[in-house]
C-alpha cells in the first residue's frame, strides 16, 4: 500500500471547494425555483379546458421523465446551439436581427439551471397535480359560489392546501434535484463536483477529496432540509383534522 | 352592469328568482324535469324529498354551480347563463351554505369571511374585516375569529359558513342540507341562526329534512321526487293535508323518526 492519507491538498483547495458549494447551492435553488414555476404552471395547463395544452404538458412530462438527465443536459448544451445557429441565420435573413448570431448558446451554468428546472419541473407537475386533485370539489364550489373566478379559486383556495398535501414528496424530489447538480460537472458548470474533479486531476488525493466532498454534500442536503422545514412552518402550519 | 340590474329589480315587484321550464340532464339521465318556481323577495322556501329527487341540483342551478340544460332561470331579473358576466353577477348576490361547510382550511375564520368581499367587491381590508366581525358577532362566534376551521366544531363551522356567505351581502341565501353533516346536539345552533336570518327578512331556499324548521319558518314547502316538483303549499296545509300519495309516503317515513 503506497497510498498515504494526506489532507493537505484538500486544505489548500478549501476556498475552491467552498466556492463550489456556493455554486451547487445556486444551481439547486435556481433549479428549484424554475421547477416550481414549471410545476405550478404545468398543472394549470395540464388540467385546462383547452385540449392542446393538456396534450402538450402530458407529452412534455413523458419526454422528460423517460430520458436521462445527462442526455437532457447535453441536448441543451451541445445540440440546441446548432439549432440556434440556423435560427440566427433565419432571423437575420428576415431582418429581425442585425447579425446572424447564435440565439440558443447558453453558458454551462445557465444550461444546468434550465436542465434542472425543466427536469425537476416535469416531476413537480405530476406531484403537484396529485395535490390539486386531493382538494375536495366542495372547496372549489364554495369559492365559485362566493363569486370568485376559476383562476382566483385556484390561486387563493386550491393551491396552498394542494402544496401542503404533497409537500413531503415535493421536497424529497427537490433534495434529489440538489444532488443531481453534480451531473452538471459533465458540462463543466461551476459547482462542487467539478471543483473536486479539478483538484483531483492536479493532486490525485482521490480519497481525501471525495471523502470531503461527500461530507459537504451531506451538509448541503441538511441545509436544504432546514430550509424546507422553515418554509413548511411559515406557510403550511395551519391545523387540519 | 349586470350587478346594477339586480340591485334595481329588487325594488320592483318582479320575483327574486324565477325558474321557467327548467330541465337538467346528465347525459341521458334527466335530473330535473320542467321545473317552474317563483320566489318572491323575502320568501322562505323549504325543499324536501327523497335523496336523488333533484332538490340539491335545483338550488345548485340557481347559482350556476350546475348548468341547466333547458328553460330559463332569472335571478333578480338577470337571466342566468347568457354570458359569464351574468353568472358572476348572480353569484355575488346569491349566498350558499353547503352540507360539508366547505370553509377554507388554510385561512382563519376572519380571512374566510373577508376573502371574497376583498377580491370581488373591492372592499378594503378594514371595511371587509368590519363587516366580517359584525356578522361573526351575529352568528355568535366572533371570539373564534382568529382560529382556523379545523379548530372549530361542526356547528361552529357551519355558522361561520353562514357568516361568510352573508359578508357578500347577498339578496338570496341557498342552504343545501345545512344540518345533515352535523352531530345531533349541534343542529339546533345552526337552525337558530337560520331562523334569526329568516326573521330579518332574508330570501331563503333551504333543502332540509328538518320539518320543525319548515313548520316554523317556511312560507312554502315544496316536495320533489324524481326531478319534478310533486306538491307545494304552506307548511300547515302541506304537513296536515298532503294531497299526493308520494308526499304522504315521504312524510310518513321522515316524521316517524321524530
Amino acid at each position: 500500500m503506497d497510498y498515504k492519507f494526506d489532507f493537505g491538498p484538500v486544505w489548500d483547495g478549501m476556498p475552491g471547494l467552498l466556492m463550489g458549494c456556493l455554486g451547487t447551492l445556486y444551481l439547486a435553488l435556481a433549479g428549484m425555483v424554475l421547477a416550481t414555476i414549471i410545476g405550478i404552471g404545468g398543472v394549470i395547463l395540464r388540467d385546462s379546458r383547452f385540449p392542446p395544452f393538456r396534450w402538450l404538458i402530458k407529452s412534455f412530462v413523458e419526454l422528460i421523465r423517460n430520458t436521462p438527465f445527462l442526455v437532457q443536459c447535453y441536448f441543451i448544451f451541445f445540440a440546441l446551439p446548432l439549432l440556434g445557429e440556423q435560427l440566427g441565420v433565419l432571423m437575420f435573413d428576415f431582418g429581425l436581427t442585425d447579425k446572424a448570431g447564435n440565439v440558443l448558446r447558453l453558458s454551462p451554468t445557465a444550461t444546468a439551471v434550465i436542465a434542472l428546472g425543466v427536469n425537476g419541473g416535469a416531476y413537480a407537475i405530476e406531484i403537484i397535480r396529485g395535490g390539486v386533485q386531493a382538494v375536495s370539489k366542495g372547496q372549489i364550489e364554495a369559492g365559485l359560489a362566493l363569486g370568485l373566478h376559476r383562476a382566483q379559486v385556484f390561486r387563493l383556495i386550491v393551491l396552498k392546501p394542494a402544496l401542503r398535501a404533497i409537500y413531503p414528496s415535493l421536497t424529497s424530489q427537490f433534495t434529489l434535484l440538489t444532488l443531481t447538480t453534480s451531473v452538471a460537472s459533465a458540462i463543466a458548470a461551476y459547482e462542487l463536483t467539478s471543483v473536486a474533479e479539478d483538484i483531483n486531476g492536479r493532486t490525485f488525493r482521490t480519497f481525501e477529496i471525495y471523502f470531503t466532498v461527500t461530507l459537504m454534500y451531506l451538509a448541503i442536503s441538511t441545509l436544504m432540509a432546514l430550509l424546507f422545514n422553515a418554509i413548511s412552518r411559515r406557510y403550511f402550519s395551519y391545523p387540519v383534522k | 352592469m349586470a350587478t346594477a340590474t339586480i340591485a334595481n329589480s329588487t325594488q320592483s315587484t318582479s320575483p327574486m328568482i324565477a325558474m321557467e321550464h327548467v330541465e337538467k340532464w346528465y347525459g341521458a339521465y334527466k335530473a330535473l324535469s320542467d321545473i317552474n318556481l317563483t320566489v318572491r323577495t323575502g320568501e322562505k322556501i323549504v325543499l324536501c324529498g327523497p335523496s336523488g329527487s333533484g332538490k340539491s341540483t335545483l338550488i345548485r342551478c340557481i347559482n350556476h354551480l350546475e348548468a341547466y340544460s333547458k328553460g330559463r332561470i332569472l335571478v333578480g331579473g338577470v337571466q342566468l347563463g347568457e354570458s359569464a358576466k351574468t353568472i358572476d353577477a348572480v353569484r355575488r348576490e346569491v349566498g350558499m351554505v353547503f352540507q360539508q361547510f366547505n370553509l377554507f382550511p388554510h385561512l382563519t375564520i376572519l380571512q374566510n369571511c373577508t376573502l371574497s368581499p376583498m377580491r370581488t367587491r373591492g372592499l378594503s381590508k378594514i371595511q371587509a374585516e368590519a363587516t366580517a366581525r359584525r356578522l361573526l358577532e351575529r352568528v355568535r362566534i366572533l371570539e373564534q375569529a382568529d382560529k382556523y376551521p379545523a379548530q372549530l366544531s361542526g356547528g361552529q363551522q357551519q355558522r361561520v359558513a353562514i357568516a361568510r356567505a352573508l359578508c357578500m351581502e347577498p339578496k338570496v341565501m341557498l342552504f343545501d342540507e345545512p344540518t345533515s353533516a352535523l352531530d345531533p346536539e349541534m343542529v339546533k345552533e345552526v337552525l337558530d341562526t337560520m331562523i334569526s336570518l329568516a326573521d330579518d327578512g332574508m330570501t331563503m331556499i333551504v333543502v332540509t329534512h328538518e320539518m320543525g324548521f319548515a313548520r316554523q319558518v317556511a312560507d312554502r314547502v315544496i316536495f320533489m321526487a324524481e326531478g319534478s316538483i310533486v306538491e307545494e303549499g304552506p307548511p300547515a296545509e302541506f304537513f296536515t293535508n298532503p294531497k299526493h300519495d308520494r308526499t304522504k309516503k315521504f312524510l310518513g317515513e321522515i316524521l316517524r323518526g321524530h
